[in-house]
């Protein structure tokens, strides 16, 4: 099954990728700026998704939070993420509201500086630290993903430092910042536009001219520094996070082979034998079999630059002790290190995984963003009729190479969080913990 | 520089919900079938009549437990070789049960179907229910209460209902159940509800993806021609207030750095005749991202990340609730601003560019909830659930339109009661107990968030 894709790029450098599909009268529009995180300067953690906020608040032709409001009143949907490499926006809206969505993106690429005032970036900044204190500070395993980056990533390395950002870096970020982030990173050049849906070929094509073509292609990005590293760790990594919690929960990270290569997709089948659904070894051992743990989970991050990790995620029964979660897990990853996995359980992995490749093509935002994915990392869409493929050709021998290249003792970082008052009975934690 | 002139919207093209097919076949199970030719993929969901409000008291969690269990285990496969042969089709079912049924779903490309629905009437024709099964199911539940008393959100939730209804009524226990009656559960007690309530006459099965109807019938009859006729015995609802007037609940969480609000009280059935003004008045109030107490809470004062209202429609009345997490210090000036938004939406008819906000996004939006199988196959599913009319999605946009400024007045006045508001806070008591008690919002009083 392919989806049609035609690609083409403007003068200014806009890479636009159109995918149409006239079952319903709806119409996705996704844009990919190629900047995240990993772009920001010192001193300034954060900054990229408070910028995402930012782009909200207006622009030379559209008020304070109007865009919102103007995406809803034609009934669509909208919204926008960031990530360590990148960022997104997109709109979701009735098909012949096209024109709309396209024209409130152009106008924020082309013209976002006259709308910026410090109170909306005082305003935003609050709103940013809030949502920093109630998905991280204030929830059960919020600091996972920031713990992690600091564990796995050498401290000079563009996926070390958090994402959302750091109390203090956040109260530092000025008006002058936004109007420099903005020349730099949001340019035609460093951007992809992909509509997908019920839309007519000629007419999304002059729209896209008229609104986007007259927006200056930028100068240039400066180089993000080197993020190539060894294959595995080496030293092993560990830190141990008493925290306000009532399960102890193990994240084990191993640098796996980065999204999009050969070897990727051998890691993405790896993942899925260890934790993906019920039928998953962890799952079935873990959970099911030996009833040491309430749930386990492995998942690829799909890092594009550098080194991807795979993350092995498994939270403890209550009667079960960290150490014991840490011995039972390593357990298992040693005897899929030794033993490696058979055929059958590739299948069970490549199985699953071609439902939710089908499934992820059903709406057309989902679509976009998975066209302009492949179109900002690798320049080409097309890409997204070869996954199915891809995993297919992926063999036990493959998988098996893979495990043994990276699943090994010199590969692993393990991340432990511990019920707080969990944390004096276990004389072996409280040493780990004063260490770290 | 981006042009000035700000696009004109192009004619709208026609939409219309799938068309479906329903029949009743011979054992008295419902069949609805949409056929949906985008992608090789279908969406089997079954619903039973069988949901968390017809647990027994003290048994609280028996309909949650019995529909995680139904796929544990046959007298040929146990429950890993039935988890592997869906999976090895592609497939991961799930079974649950939420207030007003429990269910049954999967997805899979339909090159597969015909295995997958005929492995789906092996499992549920006759389920084991493994006594070792039960008793980790019930372990997991157990390990998730654990869990839910440090997690802000969800224990907010959870109190939120136990301090809004009676002690009498289903609503004011988690669909799961406590710990205390999770605890107390038997394979028998499971056994037997099987046995009473999974029959073919309170059944419905969804099929929606690329397939005919006919296909359908005859895959779906073959699958569940184990299940007994009839209907389960039916149990009354109790769906009660537990105070009446305004109460507030600090749960203390020491240093909290944020709290988590939920302010509301009893909402509607489902049923009720004003549903369709009652749902766009609360888009005004708390229900879109440029709704009223969004805009106030979090871009005028940025107090919130985010800050929003709802009624939670079940067959009885769910409760409304405006939610929300605003850093400590700010707790008492939120909870201001949002009664203040009650009372306002109260006292004035809201402006038509509110009403018009409101209604064209209703409006517009509805083709873009239906792009997916599973999306179609849940709209149908709760047709039936809650006895709405066949031709409800064909009428759901002239519905919404026909709702005016005065109707929403209306239901303001008739279904937001500023003078019952119960008020729950996750958050730290020491910080903000004194000046929440200043505010007028009831008894404050304060609780640990550990049950002993």
């Amino acid at each position: 099954m392919r989806i049609p894709i035609e690609t083409y790029e403007l003068d200014n450098g806009l890479f636009v990728t159109l995918s149409e599909d006239h079952t319903a009268p709806i119409v996705a529009v996704n844009l990919w700026y190629h900047v995240g995180s990993a772009n920001e300067r010192t001193g300034r953690t954060g900054f990229a998704h408070l910028f995402e906020h930012m782009l909200f608040q207006g622009s030379a032709h559209v008020g304070s939070n109007e865009h919102f409001e103007l995406i809803q009143r034609a009934g669509g949907t909208l919204n926008g993420s960031t990530w360590l490499e990148r960022t997104n926006y997109y709109e979701t809206v009735p098909s012949h509201q096209l024109a709309l969505a396209l024209w409130l993106e152009a106008d924020r690429m082309g013209d976002l500086l006259p709308a910026m005032t410090q109170e909306k970036l005082d305003t935003q900044r609050d709103v940013v630290k809030n949502e920093r204190r109630w998905a991280v500070d204030n929830q059960p395993y919020g600091t996972m993903l920031e713990k992690l980056q600091e564990l796995t990533f050498p401290r000079t390395h563009p996926f070390h430092h958090s994402l959302i950002g750091s109390m203090e870096d956040l109260s530092e970020a000025s008006l002058d910042d936004i109007a420099q982030f903005f020349a730099t990173y949001y340019t035609p050049d460093n951007a992809v536009l992909s509509i997908a849906g019920d839309f007519e070929r000629a007419e999304a094509q002059r729209l896209i001219s008229e609104y986007f073509a007259p927006i200056p292609r930028g100068k240039g990005k400066p180089p993000l520094p080197p993020m190539n590293l060894p294959p595995v760790f080496g030293r092993p990594g560990r830190e141990v996070v008493p925290d306000n919690v009532s399960l102890s929960r193990l994240f084990l990270a191993f640098r796996s082979p980065v999204f999009g290569s050969a070897e990727y997709y051998a890691a993405s089948v790896t993942s899925a034998i260890l934790g993906l659904r019920k039928g998953s070894r962890l799952h079935r051992s873990l959970v099911r079999d030996r009833q040491i743990a309430s749930d386990a989970a492995s998942y690829t991050f799909d890092l594009a630059k550098g080194t991807d990790l795979l993350i092995v995620d498994v939270t403890a029964r209550p009667e079960i002790s960290p150490s014991q979660l840490e011995e039972e897990v390593e357990r298992e990853i040693d005897l899929i290190y030794a033993e490696g996995v058979t055929q059958l359980e590739v299948k069970r992995a490549i199985a699953l995984i071609e439902t939710d490749l089908v499934s992820s093509l059903q709406s057309a935002g989902d679509r976009a963003d998975r066209l302009s994915m492949f179109a900002t990392y690798f320049r080409d869409p097309q890409l997204i009729n070869e996954q199915s493929a891809a995993y297919r050709a992926v063999t036990t021998d493959r998988v098996n190479a893979l495990i043994a290249e990276r699943l090994g003792a010199n590969n692993r970082a393990s991340l432990m969080y511990v019920p707080r008052e969990g944390v004096e009975s276990e004389p072996m934690l409280a040493a780990a913990v004063s260490a770290g | 520089m981006v042009t000035a002139v700000r696009p004109r919207a192009s004619a709208p093209r026609a939409y219309r919900f799938p068309t479906f097919t329903q029949e009743v076949l011979p054992t008295g199970l419902r069949l609805v079938v949409a056929p949906v030719e985008k992608l090789p993929l279908v969406t089997v969901l079954v619903v039973i009549d069988a949901g968390s409000t017809i647990d027994p008291a003290g048994k609280e969690g028996l309909a949650a437990l019995t529909a995680d269990a139904l796929l544990e285990g046959t007298r040929e496969f146990d429950g890993a070789q039935l988890t592997e042969r869906f999976e090895q089709l592609g497939t991961a079912v799930e079974s649950g049960a939420d207030w007003d049924s429990a269910f049954v779903k999967l997805t899979v490309l339909s090159d597969r179907l015909e295995e997958a629905t005929a492995l789906l009437g092996e499992a549920i024709g006759n389920p084991t229910f493994p006594d070792r099964e039960i008793e980790r199911l019930k372990a997991e539940r157990l390990a998730e209460i654990l869990q839910i008393e440090t997690e802000p959100r969800g224990l907010a939730d959870e109190k939120f209902s136990e301090f809004l209804y009676s002690a009498a009524s289903r609503y004011a226990k988690p669909d799961d159940g406590t710990a205390e009656s999770v605890a107390g559960l038997t394979r028998s007690d499971v056994d037997t509800f099987f046995r009473s309530y999974y029959r073919s006459g309170a059944t419905t099965v969804v099929v929606a993806g690329a397939i005919t109807p006919l296909l359908a019938r005859n895959l779906v009859a073959k699958a569940f021609s184990g299940w007994s006729q009839g209907v389960g015995p039916g149990r009354a609802l109790i769906a009660s207030p537990r105070a009446n007037s305004r109460t507030v609940h600090i749960v203390n969480k020491p240093d909290a750095p944020q709290s988590e609000l939920r302010v509301g009280h009893l909402g509607l059935p489902r049923k009720h005749p004003d549903f369709f003004p009652t749902m766009v008045m609360n888009a005004v109030l708390g229900g879109l991202f440029g709704s009223r107490i969004n805009m106030n809470l979090r871009e005028e004062h940025g107090y919130t990340y985010g800050a929003s209202s709802y009624y939670d429609w079940r067959r009885g009345p769910g409760p409304f609730v405006v939610a929300t997490a605003v850093q400590s210090e700010v707790t008492a000036a939120a909870l201001r601003e949002i009664l203040a938004e009650i009372e306002r939406i109260r006292s004035d008819r809201i402006a038509e560019e509110e009403l018009s906000l409101a209604r064209d996004y209703l409006d517009g939006v509805f083709p873009i909830r239906y792009e997916t199988t599973t999306a179609i196959a849940s709209a149908l599913a709760n047709l039936v659930i809650y006895a709405l009319k066949s031709d409800y999605y064909d009428t759901y946009r002239t519905r919404v339109r026909e709702v005016t400024t005065d109707d929403v007045l209306q239901a303001a006045r008739n279904h937001l009661h500023p003078g019952l508001l119960q008020t729950v806070i996750v958050g730290d008591s020491a910080a903000i107990k004194d000046s929440v008690g200043q505010l007028g919002f009831g008894e404050v009083r304060v609780h640990a968030a550990q049950n002993d």
